[in-house]
C-alpha cells in the first residue's frame, strides 16, 4: 500500500510513462497510512474507548449484585433457612421456608390463570388476518401491558380480590401476578407461533387439515419450544415481582399448608416481600435472613431464564 | 363420490364441530384479554371517582399528606416520581445506547478478536468461535440485569450504593452547595442512589431494543458510508444512528414508561419524604413508593385517595407506554417493509 | 392478440356433458386477488391416469390456476373466483361445500418441500390420522412410503426427523404423505424447481408410476420436464393489454401436439425460444 511498484520488484525496468500512467501520480502515500494524529482517526479511537469503557462500567453493577449476594447471602444459607419459619424480632436462627413455598404457590396459582388466556388469545392473534380490529387492538393492549407499572396490578387485584373477599389472599396476589405474566406470554406465543415455516402450515392445510388440526398437530408442536421460553421469562418475572404483593397476598409468618389445610385465601409469604420486609430491618439476623432470601430468589430466578434461554436457542430446523 | 375403503374423507361431524367450538374459543379469550385490559383501567379509575370529587384538581397541586387531618395532595410524589425518572433517564440512556453500539457494531467481536491476534490464535477452531461468543454472552449479562428482581436492587442499593455514596455527597455538598443539585446533604436514602439504582434497572431495556434497532440497519447502508471514505464512527453517526434512531427512542420511552412506575427499588431508597427539591441529595417521595408504602396499613377512607394516586400514576406510564409502544410498533413495520 | 374463444376450442365437456375420465374440470372466467385479476379464460380438464401439466412464462398464474384447484387461494385475502371447478361433477366452490373436505380428495405437494419437524413415520401417518384411519397404520404408512420409491432408504430411519432427510428424500417423503390418504387427484406445484438433475428425475418416474392410481396435474417452468412426463399440456400466457399482468389459457391438448404441432403464435414462439 505504501511502496510503488516498480521499487517492489527491482528487476524490471522503469515504464518511462509511469508516471503518466500511473493513477496514483502525484499523490503522496503516507496520507493513506493510518496514524493518531489525524483527528478523524483519533475521534474514531476515542469514541471507541468511551464507549467500550461505558460498556464494561454498566456490568460492574450486575457483578457487585451477584458477589454479594454470594458473599452474604450464601454465609447465611443452610437447611435450617429452607426449612423453617421466619424469626421473629431479635430471635435467632429462623428461615424463610414457607416464603419459598408461597412464592412458588402464588406463581403457579397465577400461570393457571394467564397460560390458558395467553395461549389461547395468542393462537387466534397468529391466525387473524392482519386487518383484523380484535387482534391488532389485542396486541396493541399487550404491548401497552408489558410496561403496566406492577404496582398498579395489585392496585387492580386490590379492588379486585382483597375488597371482594375481604382479607389478603395468595389468590389476590396470583391475580396480581397474572396480569403482569399475560402480556408476556400472549406476545411471545403469538411470535412462536407465527415462527413456524408458513410451507407447514400450507402442507397440513393443503392435505385437508381443519384449522384447529392445524394448530394441534402442526403449528403447537412446533412452536412449544419457544412457548416455553416465554412462560419460564413470565414465571421469571413473577417470582421476583414485590410490589404488586405487598397489599394483595402480603406476608405471613406461617405455613401455606397448615394442619392439612391449603390457605389459599390467607394472607401468604413471599421471598420478595420477606426481602423487602426484612431489609428495613434493624435487626442484623433479618439483614442477613433478606440477603439469603435474596440469593435464593435469584437463583430461582436466574433458572427460569436460563431453562427459557436454553429452550429458545434449541431451535427446531 | 368414490366408494370402496376409501381412507379419504369429509371432515367428520366430530372434528368440525371441534374445529368451530374451539376456533370460538380462542377467539372468546381474545375478548377476554380485551375485556380485562378494559377493566384494570376502569376498576382503578372508578374506585378514584369519590375521592376526585371530594379533593378535585387540589389534589394534584398541594403540598401537604396528612392521614390524620385528612389532607392529602400529591404534588411532591408527582415531582419525584418525574425527576428520578429523567435523572434515570439520562444516565441509563447514555450507557444503555453505548453497550447497544458496543454490542451491536461488532466492536466486541473486533475487540475479542484483537486479543487472540497476539496469541495468534484468531482462526483456531475452538478459540476462533470466541469473539462471537464473548458478544452472546455479553449481551446475556446485560439482559441478566434485567432478569434480577427489583427488590434485590433495593437491597444492594441499600446496603452498597448508599454507604458507596454518602462520603462524596458529603463532600460535594461542603465544597459546591451553592450548586442547587447539591444543595442538601445526604443523610441516608435520597434521590441520587434511587436515580443509581433506577438507572441500572432501565439500562437492559434500552441496550435490548437499541441493539435490536441497530442490527436492523441494513448492511447496505453502512457499507455504502464506509464506501465513500468514512471512518467507522463517521459511519455510526451519519448513518447507522440515524437510521435506528426511531427504534432506540421507542426503546427510550419504553425505558421512561418502566422508570415511572418502578416501586420497589425506590421505596426502600428514596427516602418516602414529602418534600420537593432539586436537590441530588435530598430525600424525596414517588407515586409508586407512595402506594407502596401506605396501601397496606390502609383504612377504607385512604383506599380512595390511594386510588386517586394510582389513577395519576395510570395516566401517566399509559401515556407514555401507548407513545413508546406506538413508536416501536411503527418502527418495526418500517424496516419490515424495507425487505419486502 | 389474445383471444377469447380458445377456451371453448378445446375438446372438454360441452352443455355439462362430462367427459367420463375427467376427474376436475376448472373452467375459470376471472380469477382477482382484490382489484388485481389475476387470471382469465382458463379451462383446464384433469384426466383419471394421466398428468396434465401447465406450462408458461413466469407471472402467467399457472400456479395460482392449480392452487384454485383444492381451494388454497381461500387463504389469500381479497380472492375471488368468477367460474366454476368441477370435481366429479360437483362444483368445489359451491356454496355449500367446505374447502377443508375439499382438500382431503385433492391433494398438493408444493414447490419447496415441506415435511414436519416430526418424524418420517408420523408425517406420513399425519393424513391418516386426520382423517381418523382407524386401520393398520404402519401398514399404509409402508405402503406409501413404497408408492413414492423411498421406503428402501428410510426403512431403518422411521423415527428420524423428516428434515434430516436430503432435499429429493424429502419431498418424496411429501408425496408419500399426500398419496397416504389415497386422494382421488394429486397437484404437484413445480415439486422439483428445489431439487437437483438427479432427485428430479427420480420425481419424474415417481409421476410415472403413480398416475396409474391417481389424476395428476403439475406445474413446471421446465419445458422438457413437461414434455417428458406429460400426457396433456396446457400453456399460459401473460396478457398486459389492460395495463395489469393476467394470465390466460392459450391453447389445451395432446402433450405430443402442443410442442411439435403448437397451433397458436404464442405457443409457438415460447415453445421455439425454449429449445432453439
Amino acid at each position: 500500500m505504501t511502496s510503488d511498484v516498480a521499487a517492489a520488484k527491482p528487476g524490471i525496468p522503469r515504464n518511462p510513462d509511469a508516471e503518466t500512467l500511473d493513477p496514483f501520480h502525484g499523490v503522496d502515500f503516507s496520507k493513506l497510512e493510518r496514524s493518531l494524529h489525524r483527528p478523524r482517526t483519533f475521534m474514531s479511537m476515542l469514541w471507541t474507548v468511551i464507549v467500550s469503557a461505558m460498556t464494561l462500567f454498566a456490568l460492574i453493577p450486575l457483578f457487585s449484585v451477584l458477589w454479594l449476594l454470594v458473599w452474604r447471602g450464601g454465609r447465611k444459607l443452610s437447611i435450617a433457612a429452607f426449612t423453617q419459619l421466619p424469626p421473629a424480632p431479635l430471635e435467632q436462627s429462623g428461615g424463610f421456608g414457607n416464603a419459598i413455598v408461597g412464592t412458588l404457590a402464588i406463581c403457579g396459582m397465577a400461570l393457571l390463570i394467564s397460560l390458558p388466556i395467553g395461549l389461547l388469545s395468542a393462537i387466534f392473534l397468529a391466525q387473524a388476518k392482519p386487518d383484523n380490529r380484535l387482534a391488532s387492538s389485542v396486541r396493541f393492549a399487550g404491548k401497552v401491558l408489558t410496561g403496566f407499572p406492577s404496582i398498579l396490578a395489585g392496585v387492580f387485584a386490590y379492588g379486585v380480590v382483597v375488597m371482594a373477599t375481604g382479607g389478603y389472599s395468595a389468590l389476590a396476589g396470583a391475580v396480581a401476578l397474572s396480569i403482569l405474566m399475560l402480556p408476556t406470554i400472549l406476545l411471545t406465543s403469538e411470535d412462536a407461533i407465527r415462527m413456524v415455516p408458513e410451507r407447514m402450515k400450507e402442507a397440513a392445510i393443503g392435505m385437508g387439515a381443519t384449522d384447529t388440526q392445524t394448530v394441534w398437530m402442526v403449528l403447537l408442536p412446533a412452536a412449544v419450544p419457544r412457548i416455553l421460553t416465554g412462560v419460564m421469562l413470565a414465571i421469571a418475572r413473577g417470582a421476583g415481582e414485590t410490589a404488586p404483593l405487598l397489599f394483595t397476598a402480603l406476608f405471613s409468618s406461617y405455613w401455606l399448608l397448615w394442619h392439612g389445610h391449603v390457605k389459599l385465601m390467607q394472607p401468604t409469604a413471599s421471598l420478595a416481600v420477606l426481602i423487602y420486609n426484612f431489609a428495613g430491618m434493624p435487626f442484623a439476623n433479618q439483614v442477613e435472613l433478606a440477603w439469603a432470601a435474596a440469593l435464593v430468589l435469584v437463583v430461582m430466578v436466574l433458572i427460569a431464564n436460563l431453562i427459557g434461554q436454553s429452550l429458545a436457542n434449541r431451535q427446531v430446523q | 363420490m368414490p366408494t370402496e375403503t376409501q381412507i379419504s374423507k369429509p371432515p367428520s361431524r366430530t372434528q368440525a364441530i371441534t374445529d368451530t367450538a374451539f376456533r370460538a374459543l380462542c377467539q372468546g379469550f381474545t375478548w377476554l384479554v380485551a375485556v380485562i385490559a378494559v377493566i384494570i383501567v376502569l376498576k382503578i379509575v372508578l374506585a378514584a371517582l369519590p375521592a376526585v370529587r371530594q379533593y378535585g384538581l387540589g389534589f394534584l397541586s398541594g403540598q401537604v399528606w396528612d392521614p390524620n387531618k385528612k389532607l392529602y395532595s400529591i404534588l411532591p410524589e408527582i415531582w419525584g416520581t418525574l425527576y428520578s425518572s429523567v435523572l434515570a433517564l439520562i444516565f441509563g440512556t447514555a450507557f444503555g445506547v453505548a453497550a447497544a453500539l458496543f454490542l451491536a457494531e461488532g466492536f466486541t467481536a473486533d475487540a475479542v478478536f484483537a486479543l487472540l491476534k497476539i496469541v495468534n490464535l484468531q482462526f483456531h477452531p475452538f478459540w476462533g468461535k470466541l469473539p462471537v461468543q464473548v458478544e452472546n454472552l455479553l449481551s446475556n449479562l446485560i439482559e441478566l440485569l434485567a432478569a434480577i428482581p427489583s427488590v434485590v436492587y433495593g437491597l444492594w442499593g441499600l446496603f452498597v450504593i448508599i454507604p458507596l455514596v454518602r462520603p462524596a455527597c458529603h463532600w460535594l455538598h461542603a465544597d459546591l452547595g451553592w450548586i442547587p443539585l447539591f444543595g442538601t446533604d445526604l443523610s441516608g436514602p435520597g434521590m441520587l442512589p434511587a436515580v443509581i439504582v433506577l438507572s441500572i434497572m432501565i439500562l437492559p431495556t434500552i441496550t435490548a431494543i437499541g441493539r435490536g434497532a441497530l442490527l436492523a440497519v441494513p448492511t447496505r447502508l453502512r457499507m455504502a458510508a464506509y464506501g465513500l471514505g468514512a471512518t467507522r464512527w463517521e459511519a455510526i453517526f451519519a448513518v447507522t444512528l440515524p437510521t435506528a434512531s426511531r427504534g432506540i427512542f421507542g426503546g427510550i420511552v419504553l425505558a421512561f414508561g418502566r422508570a415511572l412506575g418502578e416501586t420497589m427499588a425506590l421505596a426502600m431508597l428514596v427516602g418516602n419524604a414529602n418534600v420537593i427539591s432539586v436537590s441530588l441529595f435530598s430525600p424525596a417521595n414517588t407515586l409508586a413508593a407512595l402506594l407502596a408504602n401506605a396501601f397496606p396499613e390502609a383504612s377504607p377512607k385512604d383506599v380512595g385517595v390511594l386510588m386517586y394516586a394510582a389513577t395519576v400514576l395510570l395516566v401517566i406510564t399509559l401515556l407514555v407506554n401507548v407513545a413508546g409502544a406506538y413508536i416501536v410498533q411503527f418502527t418495526a413495520s418500517e424496516l419490515e417493509g424495507e425487505k419486502v | 392478440m389474445p383471444t377469447a374463444e380458445i377456451a371453448s376450442q378445446e375438446p372438454v365437456s360441452t352443455n355439462g356433458k362430462v367427459d367420463p375420465s375427467v376427474v376436475m374440470d376448472c373452467n375459470i372466467e376471472n380469477l382477482y386477488y382484490g382489484s388485481f385479476k389475476a387470471v382469465r379464460d382458463t379451462r383446464i380438464p384433469v384426466q383419471k391416469n394421466a398428468i396434465t401439466a401447465f406450462i408458461g412464462p413466469s407471472g402467467c398464474g399457472k400456479s395460482t390456476v392449480l392452487r384454485c384447484m383444492n381451494r388454497m387461494n381461500d387463504l389469500v385475502r381479497g380472492f375471488r373466483l368468477e367460474g366454476h371447478v368441477q370435481f366429479r361433477g360437483q362444483d368445489i366452490y359451491g356454496p355449500k361445500i367446505d374447502p377443508v373436505a375439499v382438500r382431503r380428495f385433492i391433494g398438493m405437494v408444493f414447490q419447496q418441500p415441506n415435511p414436519f419437524a416430526t418424524s418420517v413415520y408420523n408425517n406420513v401417518a399425519f393424513g391418516l390420522r386426520l382423517n381418523n384411519f382407524k386401520g393398520n397404520k404402519a401398514a399404509k404408512v409402508e405402503e406409501a412410503l413404497k408408492s413414492a420409491d423411498l421406503w428402501d432408504e428410510v426403512k431403518d430411519k422411521l423415527n428420524e426427523s423428516g428434515l434430516s432427510l436430503s432435499g429429493g428424500q424429502q419431498q418424496r417423503l411429501c408425496i408419500a404423505r399426500a398419496i397416504a390418504t389415497e386422494p382421488e387427484v394429486l397437484l404437484l406445484d413445480e415439486p422439483c424447481s428445489a431439487l437437483d438433475p438427479v432427485a428430479t428425475r427420480s420425481i419424474e418416474e415417481l409421476m410415472k408410476q403413480l398416475k396409474a392410481r391417481f389424476a395428476i396435474a403439475i406445474v413446471t417452468h421446465n419445458l422438457q420436464q413437461a414434455q417428458r412426463v406429460s400426457d396433456k399440456t396446457g400453456f399460459l400466457y401473460v396478457d398486459t393489454s389492460e395495463g395489469s399482468r393476467t394470465g390466460y389459457l392459450v391453447e389445451f391438448g395432446d402433450s405430443n401436439q402442443i410442442f411439435h404441432d403448437p397451433k397458436q403464435k404464442e405457443t409457438q414462439q415460447y415453445i421455439k425460444g425454449e429449445f432453439s
